[in-house]
C-alpha cells in the first residue's frame, strides 16, 4: 500500500515532467501572444525609437476592418464562399475517394499513391501559381455540354455553386489527401462480416453505404470537417491571411488593425467549427 | 452464373475507368506544368501546340533552377527543415507520452487545451511572436521555427502529439509495470521501450513535419526576411529574382524574357524534390499509417 502510493505520487510528478515542455511553450508561444493580440486589437500600435506605444482606441479597429477597408470587403465574402462550398465538397469527395480506394482490386496501391501525392506537394505558392496560370482548372471545361447546360438553363442561385465546384474540381481533390486517409483507415477497421451479413439479408450496395458505412465513419466526418475548415482557412486559398500580413506593415493600418482582422477571421473560423459541430458532432441517440 | 461473371467484369471495367479519370484530374496540374514548361516562346504562342512541344527545350528549367537558387537553396532549406522536423518529432513523442501514460492532476484539461490549439490560427498569435523573436535577434535564423517546434507549438503540432498519444495508449500498461519492477527508470522506459515500439508513429510524424515545414511560406517570409531562401519562398518572389538574375537590358532576345514557361518550370521544380522523396517513402508511409492507428482501435 505504502509502496503503491509512493509510486503513483512519483508518477504524477513524472507525467508533468514529460508534459512540461509543452506547458512552457504553450504559455510563451500561445497564451501570452494570444492575450497580447487581444490588447493590440483594441489599440493603435506604433513603433518608436523607445519601443512600442499602444493607445486605446476602443473598437475602431474592428469597425475599420468590417466597414471601411476595401481589401477585406473583397476577401470576407470570398472566404465565406470557401467555407460553405469548398469545405463541404472536400469532405464529400474524400468520402467518395476513400470508398473507391477501399476495394480490393489490383492496382489499388498505385491509385492510392496518386491520390495522396498532393498531400506532400501542396503549398501556398504552388497553389497560387497554379491558379494564376490556369493549371488548376481543367482546360476546355466550358465546352462540356453538361457545363453549358448548367450555366445556361439553371437559375443563378442553383448554377453558381455547381459551376464553382466544376471550376475548382482539381483544388477540391488536391485538398482531400489527409481526410481520405482518415476515412480509409476508419473503413478498413470495420468488420467485413457486417457487410457479409447484410448481403445475406439482401441489402443493396446503396443501403449498405447509408446504413453501415456512413454510421461507422460518422465521427470521422466531423473530425475531417474540422480538419478541412482549418486547412483551407490557413492555406493560400484564403485571401484574408495575406491581407492581415500586409496590414501589419502598412503605416495606416499597423498591428492594431491586423490584430482586429485576425480576431474577426478567427471568429468566422470558430463559427464554422460550431456549425459543423451542430450538424455532425453531436452524440447520436 | 455467366450473367454474374459479365456483370462483375463490367463493374470492374467501370471502376478502372473511374479510377483512371480521377487519377488524371489529380495529376492534371503536373501534366500541364510539364507541357508548358518544356515549350519555348514560339510554342507558347502557337495555338496548335497544346500538349506536346515541337522540340525538346530545357532552357526554362535551367533558368528557373537558377532563379530558385539551385542546389544551395535545396541543401540549405532541406538541412534546416530536417533539423526542425527532428526536434518536432522528438518533442511530440515526449509530450504525447506524458499525456498518454500518466494521470496527473491537470492531464485532461491540458490535453483538451492542446487539442484546441489546433484550430487556433497563426494569425492570432504571430504578431507578438514576431516582436519577441525580433527583440531576441532571432529573425533571419531558423530559431522562430525551431523553438516553437521544440516546445510543442510548431506547425500543426497538436496532430503530431495526438498521433503519439493514440499510439502510446495502445501499448499495454503491463509492459510499463514489468519494466518498472525490473528497475528501469521512467526515462529509460520511455526511450528504451516505448520509443522503439513507436516507429510507425515516428515515421508518419517525421515525414509530415518535414514536408509541412518545407512547404511553409507564410511565416517563413516574415521570419527569414530573405536571409534563408526556401523553394516556396523563392517561388513567391519568382519575378523579382528572375529580373535580378536576368536583367531586362539583356533581354532584347525574346527567348530570355520572363514568361509562362519559366514560371511553370519554377513551380514544377519546387515540387519535384518532394515527388522524389514521396516515391521513396510512400510504401513505408502507407504501412506506417496503417499501423499508427490514427483512427484509434
Amino acid at each position: 500500500m505504502e509502496k503503491k502510493r509512493k509510486l503513483s505520487g512519483r508518477k504524477r510528478w513524472v507525467g508533468l515532467f514529460f508534459v512540461s515542455p509543452w506547458l512552457l511553450g504553450f504559455i510563451v508561444f500561445t497564451v501570452y501572444p494570444f492575450f497580447s493580440t487581444i490588447r493590440y486589437s483594441f489599440s493603435r500600435v506604433r513603433f518608436k525609437l523607445a519601443g512600442m506605444e499602444t493607445t486605446f482606441v476602443n473598437i475602431r479597429n474592428f469597425t475599420d476592418v468590417l466597414f471601411k477597408d476595401p481589401d477585406f470587403k473583397l476577401a470576407l465574402p470570398q472566404y465565406l464562399v470557401q467555407l460553405f462550398l469548398f469545405v463541404p465538397m472536400v469532405v464529400v469527395f474524400s468520402i467518395l475517394l476513400s470508398l473507391l480506394l477501399n476495394g480490393r482490386l489490383k492496382g489499388q496501391g498505385f491509385f492510392r499513391a496518386v491520390f495522396f501525392l498532393p498531400v506532400i506537394v501542396i503549398s501556398g505558392p504552388v497553389v497560387k501559381n497554379l491558379q494564376t496560370m490556369g493549371a488548376a482548372t481543367l482546360r476546355g471545361m466550358g465546352d462540356f455540354p453538361v457545363y453549358r447546360f448548367i450555366s445556361g438553363s439553371l437559375p443563378d442561385f442553383l448554377s453558381a455553386p455547381v459551376l464553382y465546384i466544376f471550376d475548382n474540381a482539381i483544388l477540391i481533390l488536391w485538398y482531400t489527401g489527409v481526410q481520405t486517409l482518415i476515412f480509409l483507415s476508419a473503413m478498413q477497421k470495420t468488420d467485413r462480416s457486417i457487410y457479409e451479413a447484410s448481403m445475406v439479408d439482401g441489402a443493396s450496395g446503396w443501403q449498405q453505404f447509408w446504413k453501415i458505412t456512413i454510421p461507422t465513419i460518422k465521427p470521422f466526418i466531423f473530425l475531417n470537417a474540422i480538419y478541412t475548415i482549418v486547412d483551407v482557412s490557413m492555406s493560400a486559398m484564403n485571401p484574408i491571411i495575406m491581407d492581415i500580413k500586409q496590414a501589419m506593415f502598412d503605416i495606416k493600418k499597423g498591428f492594431g488593425f491586423a490584430s482586429a482582422a485576425s480576431w474577426i477571421y478567427f471568429f468566422i473560423l470558430l463559427l464554422a467549427v460550431l456549425i459543423s459541430y451542430l450538424l455532425l458532432g453531436r452524440e447520436r441517440r | 452464373m455467366k450473367i454474374k461473371k459479365i456483370y462483375r467484369a463490367i463493374s470492374r471495367l467501370f471502376f478502372y475507368i473511374t479510377m483512371i479519370a480521377v487519377g488524371f484530374i489529380f495529376l492534371y496540374p503536373l501534366i500541364i506544368m510539364f507541357a508548358e514548361s518544356s515549350k519555348d516562346v514560339h510554342d507558347l504562342v502557337n495555338p496548335l501546340v497544346r500538349w506536346l512541344p515541337t522540340h525538346i527545350y530545357t532552357a526554362n528549367f535551367t533558368r528557373a533552377w537558377n532563379v530558385l537558387g539551385g542546389f544551395d537553396t535545396l541543401l540549405i532549406s532541406s538541412g534546416y527543415m530536417l533539423l526542425v522536423a527532428v526536434c518536432q518529432t522528438v518533442s511530440s513523442a515526449f509530450i504525447g507520452y506524458g499525456f498518454a501514460k500518466f494521470d496527473f492532476k491537470l492531464n485532461k484539461p491540458l490535453f483538451l487545451l492542446m487539442i484546441c490549439t489546433f484550430i487556433l490560427p497563426d494569425q492570432v498569435t504571430f504578431m507578438p511572436k514576431y516582436l519577441m523573436f525580433k527583440s531576441f535577434g532571432m529573425l533571419k535564423t531558423i530559431m522562430p521555427f525551431l523553438l516553437p517546434a521544440l516546445f510543442g507549438q510548431g506547425i500543426k503540432n497538436a496532430i503530431f502529439i495526438l498521433i503519439y498519444y493514440q499510439f502510446f495508449r495502445m501499448i499495454p500498461k503491463a509492459l510499463d509495470e514489468a519494466a518498472e519492477i525490473d528497475g528501469a527508470g521512467f526515462f529509460r522506459i520511455f526511450a528504451g521501450i516505448h520509443l522503439p515500439l513507436a516507429v510507425p508513429a515516428t515515421v508518419v510524424v517525421f515525414i509530415f513535419s518535414f514536408v509541412w515545414h518545407w512547404n511553409e511560406s507564410y511565416l517563413a517570409d516574415l521570419y527569414f526576411e530573405d536571409a534563408i531562401r526556401t523553394f516556396p519562398l523563392a517561388l513567391t518572389k519568382f519575378t523579382e529574382y528572375f529580373q535580378k538574375l536576368y536583367p531586362v537590358e539583356d533581354a532584347g532576345n525574346p527567348l530570355l524574357r520572363m514568361n509562362e514557361g519559366v514560371r511553370m518550370a519554377g513551380t514544377l521544380l519546387c515540387i519535384i524534390p518532394l515527388v522524389i522523396l514521396y516515391l521513396f517513402v510512400e510504401p513505408k508511409l502507407v504501412e506506417s499509417l496503417d499501423r499508427a492507428g490514427i483512427t484509434g482501435e
